[in-house]
């Protein structure tokens, strides 16, 4: 049993990446750490058990990367993906930290192999984890037991007491009972609010009834909240989400990876009327990948359908749900409620606008339409050899971009501007200083493990002074 | 449609890790998975046999129970293994051997070791019987040496047999009906793999036993039990060649070739099995088939027990203890003969053979064959 009488160094709320880090390096500096885990032990880790890879900065191809991956390179592509609406000097922090992580995550006990089947853009600049993201935490929190890190399950946080940005202590529930425990300084690593839907219906209204969660339902903000309530400065746009297109058939939350849908480009898009609403041919993967999600946000209950034929049935990566399969067009549209001719016109009005051309899916290639609106700008192929298929799809909301602003020490700002005395904070409760919008592949576990980190670390020296 | 529900379960677990893929560093169930989009029972049973159970895959898997996609592939993967070693069994009748291992085992066992004590008791007078022998052919004067040689000789080529008309039906059933001999480099490879055991470590960190803390408990305790049992084998083998070649009979004294082999053999037969036994006992229940709890529980007890009356042979040989232990001896090395293609046994054999075809898919893929 763990003795929450006793003052911690530093109290670690949330169970992730970012707070593991922060409390394996708070321990690795001197401090007497107790970890805040909300959820229960098979749950635990929030959105990083669904992860499997980290973006770091490298200067040389090693054993898993292919090849270099430099500071200025990382920083152009996070400008490119966030369109500049990124906290420079702490992004260039975090890049420049990025590099030694790599090393460190490995002795924490975190093994990497080169990036995963299915996923060779990604393996000059990303380090995979073997095993996946839940591999990873287990080889945290073991590394954090042996350390003799205290952590707490089903430990839920009922409210932080903060006077004055000065963190005193946190009441948690424990079994039927609350119970108030004190420490030094509070490491903030608890994530954003993406399962809490009543959260997401201010900004979206009851289209957010239609979303469906990829990570865990115990990503509900409630630390972000009190956290803001109490004075705490935010950062990030609050009304923004990370969303893909993931299959209908999903389950409400904790679907993960293999939800989502990448075959886009191998057919069209149509809404609930039948009727096509964007460019599939747009851009390459993964930008492709990030953006539908909030295209299918957009659209009337919040469902679309990728429509495609027998021709390009094996051309991308297995899926979890089986694609539904008609002989006819019409007969496929029956099966969604969709109105069977306009469906067939939305088709037979592709087709028609199909120019040739020699289909790449890896790069922009030339097959496209013309004289259609929206147009396929590229790998526009004819609909035509049944049968036919489709998925249905809805967004799939990832993470939320609003948090607390942080400086280079990962300590928080308080509205007024001022660092908060005893409070940092790690993940993706920060992650908007960093990530305006926008993402790039394994960011998310950069800013966690870079921030984690040094969160952490200063906590435990702050407690100690 | 597949023949069997943990077929079909199968199936599932495989078209959700196909579409993960997280666990393809792990061990070679994965990426043989990933050479595929859809999987016959065939298929299923390659993969079945060449899951090494290391259960890693259950433990980093964000959807194992309690999560409502329920994959546990390790558990899975156990069951269609077992059914598959009763469905390739020669001659088919005895496939119901499987059904009830423990039992069918336990009841040979002591069939086998009653026969050899009445027989001992039959043919020998009681003072041949509990008297002192020592020098060469000592224990030919309980049992002609040719009677031994014939008796042991027939099961040894009977379960030869029986094991060689089960590896057709599995090469048949996976459908690679040729490649297993006709390539060394990938005959190689699979020695190769199963020698280290190197799917047995969850990717490097070791298995996943009791809980999720990895060690690498087992694969010593199996190398122990492998190797024991190679230098068992080893040790007889080179008895047989003395006998027949050099006309030299057993016992031979503590120095030589036979004893040595057999007594370091013999101590990992008996130090391997029971670590397996007690690892088997802590196994975290999730990952394990229980009903198939008796035939694992029987191979390891009766290799245990090859040993262990092997030893006391050994060290009572000069005693009147002698005759009984010899019988007892023999009765359990010849009930692990005949029942070896009808038990725990054929693991080892059809695992290999899954690794053959492994080693040879890769070396497909990567456009070497």
């Amino acid at each position: 049993m763990v003795d929450l009488s006793r003052k911690f160094d530093v109290l670690v709320v949330g169970g992730g990446n970012a707070a593991l880090c922060a409390a394996i390096s708070a321990r690795r500096t001197g401090a007497e750490v107790l970890v805040l885990e909300g959820a229960p032990k098979f749950y635990r880790g929030g959105n990083t058990r669904h992860t499997r890879n980290m973006r770091c900065a490298h200067d040389a191809a090693t054993d898993i990367l292919t090849g270099p991956y430099t500071e200025q390179e990382f920083w152009e592509d996070l400008q490119r993906v966030t369109g500049g609406e990124t906290d420079e000097e702490l992004a260039r922090h975090m890049i420049a930290e990025s590099k030694d992580v790599l090393g460190w995550i490995a002795e924490q006990g975190v093994r990497w192999q080169p990036s995963l089947g299915g996923t060779l853009g990604l393996g000059r600049t990303n380090s995979f984890f073997l095993g996946g993201g839940r591999a990873m935490l287990n080889a945290l929190y073991l590394t954090a037991e042996k350390l003799g890190v205290d952590i707490l399950y089903d430990a839920e946080v009922l409210d932080l007491e903060i006077d004055n940005g000065m963190f005193l202590s946190a009441t948690l529930k424990q079994g039927d009972a609350d119970v108030t425990v004190r420490a030094a300084t509070l490491v903030a690593a608890a994530g954003g609010f993406e399962a809490n839907i009543e959260w997401l219906k201010q900004y979206w209204g009851d289209a957010a009834d239609n979303f469906l969660i990829r990570g865990t339902p115990y990503n509900r903000g409630s630390i972000l909240k009190m956290l803001l309530d109490r004075g705490v400065q935010e950062v990030g746009d609050p009304t923004q989400c990370h969303a893909v297109a993931i299959d209908a058939r999903a389950p409400k939350f904790d679907g993960g990876i293999i939800t989502r849908h990448d075959s886009v480009v191998f057919g069209i898009v149509v809404n609930r009327h039948a009727t096509r609403f964007y460019d599939e041919g747009e851009d390459i993967w993964p930008k492709r990948y990030a953006i539908w999600g909030r295209l299918v946000a957009a659209q009337p209950d919040q469902i679309a359908y990728i429509i495609f034929d027998a021709s390009v049935r094996n051309s991308f990566m297995p899926t979890l749900f089986p694609p539904i399969e008609a002989p006819t067009i019409a007969e496929l549209a029956g099966k969604f409620d969709l109105d069977p001719a306009t469906l067939e016109k939305t088709i037979a009005d592709f087709n028609a606008a199909v120019r040739p051309g020699t289909f790449d899916h890896t790069i922009l290639d030339d097959c496209r339409t013309e004289g259609l609106t929206p147009p396929k700008t590229h790998w526009a192929r004819k609909i035509e050899t049944p049968p036919y298929y489709a998925y249905p799809v809805r967004p799939g909301i990832t993470f939320t971009y609003l948090g607390t602003r942080v400086n280079r020490q990962a300590r928080m700002l308080m509205k007024d501007g001022k660092p908060a005395a005893n409070m940092f904070a790690a993940g993706e409760i920060m992650a908007g200083n960093v990530l305006g919008k926008g993402y790039a592949a394994g960011i998310g576990m950069t800013i966690g493990s870079v921030f984690g980190r040094i969160a952490g670390r200063e906590a435990a020296r702050h407690a100690r002074n | 449609m597949h023949g069997t529900r943990i077929l079909e379960e199968a199936d599932r677990l495989m078209t959700v890790c196909n579409s993960c893929r997280y666990c393809e560093g792990l061990c070679a169930v994965f990426p043989a998975m990933e050479m595929r989009r859809a999987f016959s029972d065939g298929d299923l049973n390659y993969l079945a046999n060449l899951c090494h159970g290391c259960g890693a895959c259950y433990t980093d898997c964000q959807f194992s129970p309690p999560h409502e996609f329920n994959v546990n592939v390790p558990r899975t993967l156990a069951i269609a293994r077992a059914d598959s070693y009763a469905a390739y069994a020669w001659p088919r009748a005895f496939s119901g051997l499987f059904a009830r291992n423990g039992l069918a085992i336990s009841i040979i066992a002591a069939l086998s070791v009653a026969a050899f004590i009445f027989g001992f008791a039959a043919f020998n007078d009681r003072r041949l019987l509990f008297g002192i022998h020592t020098g060469p052919g000592a224990f030919y004067r309980l049992m002609p040496h040719n009677a031994m040689a014939a008796l042991f000789g027939a099961a040894f080529l009977y379960a030869i047999m029986a094991l060689v008309m089960g590896v057709r039906a599995f090469w048949r059933d996976i459908g690679e009906p040729f490649g297993l001999v006709a390539d060394p480099p990938s005959l190689w490879q699979a020695i190769k793999d199963a020698g280290q055991l190197r799917y047995l470590d969850g990717g490097g960190v070791g298995c996943v036993n009791e809980d999720e803390r990895p060690s690498d408990q087992r694969k010593i305790y199996h190398h122990l039990t492998f190797y024991g049992f190679g230098l068992c084998f080893a040790s007889t083998t080179v008895a047989t060649l003395y006998h027949y070649v050099w006309a030299r009979e057993a016992p031979y004294p503590w120095w030589d070739l036979p004893v040595v082999l057999g007594t370091l053999g013999g101590v990992g037969l008996l130090i391997g099995p029971a670590g397996l036994l007690a690892e088997k006992w802590k196994r975290d229940p999730a990952l394990v088939d229980q009903a198939r709890m008796g035939m694992d529980v029987a191979f390891i007890v009766m290799l245990f027990m090859t040993s262990l009356t092997g030893m006391a042979l050994l060290l009572l040989r000069e005693t009147p203890a002698m005759g009984a232990l010899l019988a007892l001896h023999l009765g359990v090395v010849f009930a692990l003969f005949i029942t070896m293609p009808y038990g725990k046994f054929v693991h080892g054999i059809y695992r290999f053979v899954a690794l053959v075809r492994y080693a040879r898919e890769r070396r497909m893929m990567a456009g070497t064959v």
